[in-house]
């Protein structure tokens, strides 16, 4: 599903990323900044810089515990959705969050950063996932909100990334990109056909809304201005288009999408600005965003909780495979 | 028409209960690759259920659909086996909770999909002609389902000491359930009569020999078989049946007006 931007540094304190040059070998250094300037790809044999190495695998490896740890707050409307249709879709959509997932941990892995290494940063606390997922989803209707506005958020955070320089994760981006987009438009239909039903339906939608709208748009993380590693993502090719810009997009094209559906958005202050050809929109609490962010969030401590249990209780599981492919492959060198 | 009716409930009460515990893995697994691969599972059996429903459906008539089926009926209504119905851990009460047991899902998965891959190829000549179809669309799914648990099946069992008692302990634990398969019920009797169904003990031996084969080669030992044989078949079921029932359906019957 998501990114929030990958901005924020994993453990409260970490140092972002300096712009000053790098002190590697200097014709290394020159011709990678070419092939940058010049667009070009990066590829997992290349040298690259140490830091735009490390700045890769925390980006990466937080979009892909943003995925896992996503399949949390839908999965928990899968033994209770209304129609077997939906039930399918929604198994469906999480197992898709599952396999991105799975290619993101792959493409951290070129890197060279073992998948056990990453879920030891998220297991231990130490790896930020996207905030959003320490939301509680309260109604059926919050499944449908997601797809639209979550999944909605994510797309226009991770569309620039389908061109970002590193290439597996640019490659692994374009197919992402089109489930969440299919994703997106799943979520906005549910919600459109709740909207032809009952009145009790109809409130369900709109509470759902006014719980989600504030956090969607904080999901595009802070301000430029405050946003530290912005600047060096830019120069690097890793970010494409800043938090603000893609703020402000969404905000745009979603919009529309509410009179559609007939909803209200929380805002008052959200209103069509004819000189700058954007709406405007009201203050987000930052503040909450911060607190959500370092794990003071309603929900931060179950999810960690229960990625936790899943993997401490799979670890007979792991073993026993590992044993059966050892004992498998002795054989086989001894016949 | 009642035959068949009642035949293709079973089938498709046995999909949808066993999809809904699959399902319950999903964000949960023992590895990623195991959530993905159980969420298929799951997306199989549902899919079954509601192209065995929707028949049921067009069959009844009326105001009938695949969501009455599933969320209006009660659990003395649901014909599935009860082995499917079970929680994903050891024996414990209805009400008791405990964490989910992966060596008690893939056994499972495994007893039934070993019974389905020969039940399914014997219904791809049934005389209801949608059930064929839905039997050889069924069957493809299957085989993927069986070599899937019985891969984990042997895993588990060659795995490690604790992996092999585990396992053992579930084979223990699921395997009287599958006597049921084998007992006589009305309602089979009748689909055998009207050739819609077939008589599942004639594969009991071609069943017998896919279960000792994998057992054999996972160092498992077959339990022997007595006592108690279930009857979820014929609606009565075990305690868990009815909090599965009251979980699912509890949205829906919440808004019986409502449009999803």
């Amino acid at each position: 599903m998501y990114t929030q931007s990958f901005n924020v540094p994993d453990s409260p304190g970490a140092k972002t990323v300096a712009l000053a040059p790098s002190t590697e070998d200097p014709a290394l250094q020159a011709a990678f900044d070419a092939r940058i300037d010049a667009d070009g790809r990066i590829e997992p044999q290349d040298w690259m810089p140490e830091a735009y190495r490390k700045t890769l695998v925390r980006q990466i490896s937080q979009h892909a515990h943003s995925e896992i740890v996503g399949m949390l707050p839908e999965g928990n409307w899968i033994s209770r959705a209304p129609s077997l249709k939906r039930k399918a879709i929604l198994i469906a959509k999480v197992q898709d969050e599952g396999g991105h997932g799975l290619y993101l941990y792959s493409a951290a892995e070129t890197l060279g950063t073992s998948r056990d290494q990453m879920l030891d940063g998220l297991h231990s606390g130490r790896a930020k996932y996207s905030s959003i997922f320490n939301y509680p989803t309260l109604t059926w209707a919050d499944v449908g909100v997601i797809g639209w506005l979550v999944d909605g958020a994510a797309i226009m955070n991770q569309v620039p990334l389908c061109r970002c320089s590193y290439g597996p994760y640019a490659r692994a981006m374009v197919r992402v990109c089109k489930e969440e987009s299919f994703h997106q438009r799943q979520g906005y239909e549910a919600l459109l056909v709740m909207m032809t039903g009952t009145a009790e339906q109809k409130a369900m939608v709109q509470d759902a809304v006014n719980r989600w709208w504030w956090k969607c748009l904080a999901m595009f993380g802070p301000p430029d201005a405050d946003s530290p590693n912005s600047a060096q993502g830019m120069r690097w090719g890793i970010k494409r288009v800043s938090n603000d810009e893609l703020r402000q997009k969404f905000v745009d094209a979603t919009v529309p999408q509410a009179k559609v559906l007939g909803v209200t958005l929380p805002d008052p202050d959200l209103k069509w600005n004819e000189e700058r050809q954007h709406y405007d929109y009201g203050q987000i609490d930052w503040n909450e965003f911060w607190e959500t962010v370092n794990g003071n969030g309603p929900c931060n401590k179950e999810r960690l909780a229960t990625r936790v249990k899943a993997h401490n209780e799979g670890q007979w599981v792991r073993d026993a495979a590992l044993a059966h492919a050892a004992k498998k492959q002795a054989m086989k060198e001894a016949a | 028409m009642k035959p068949a009716i009642d035949y293709l409930l079973h089938l498709a009460d046995n999909a949808l209960v066993l999809g809904q515990r699959n399902a319950e893995w999903c964000g949960h697994g023992p590895i990623l690759e195991e959530d993905i691969a159980l969420s298929n599972v799951s997306l199989d059996l549902i899919g079954q259920a509601r192209l065995l429903y929707q028949l049921v459906a067009s069959l009844k008539g009326g105001n009938c659909t695949e969501d009455r089926l599933a969320y209006f009926r009660d659990t003395h209504e649901f014909r599935n086996y009860t082995l499917l119905e079970l929680p994903h851990h050891g024996p414990l009460s209805g009400y008791a909770q405990s964490s989910l047991d992966y060596g008690t899902t893939i056994v499972r998965n495994f007893l039934y999909s070993a019974l389905m891959a020969l039940l399914w190829e014997a219904l791809e000549k049934s005389t209801n002609a949608d059930l064929a179809a839905i039997a050889a669309k069924s069957l493809k799914e299957v085989r993927y389902h069986l070599r899937h648990s019985r891969d984990w099946l042997v895993r588990l069992g060659d795995g490690t000491d604790e992996s092999h008692a585990r396992v053992q302990a579930s084979l223990d634990h699921l395997f009287p359930y599958t006597q049921e398969f084998w007992a006589h019920s009305p309602a089979e009797a009748a689909a055998i009569a009207a050739g819609i169904g077939v008589d599942v003990t004639t594969l009991k031996a071609d069943w017998d020999s896919i279960v000792d084969a994998a057992l054999e080669e996972a160092t498992l030992k077959r339990p022997a078989l007595s006592g108690y044989v279930t009857e979820g078949k014929q609606g009565i079921h075990s305690e868990h049946l009815g909090f599965l029932l009251a979980e699912m359906q509890s949205l829906a019957r919440a808004h019986p007006n409502g449009v999803w």
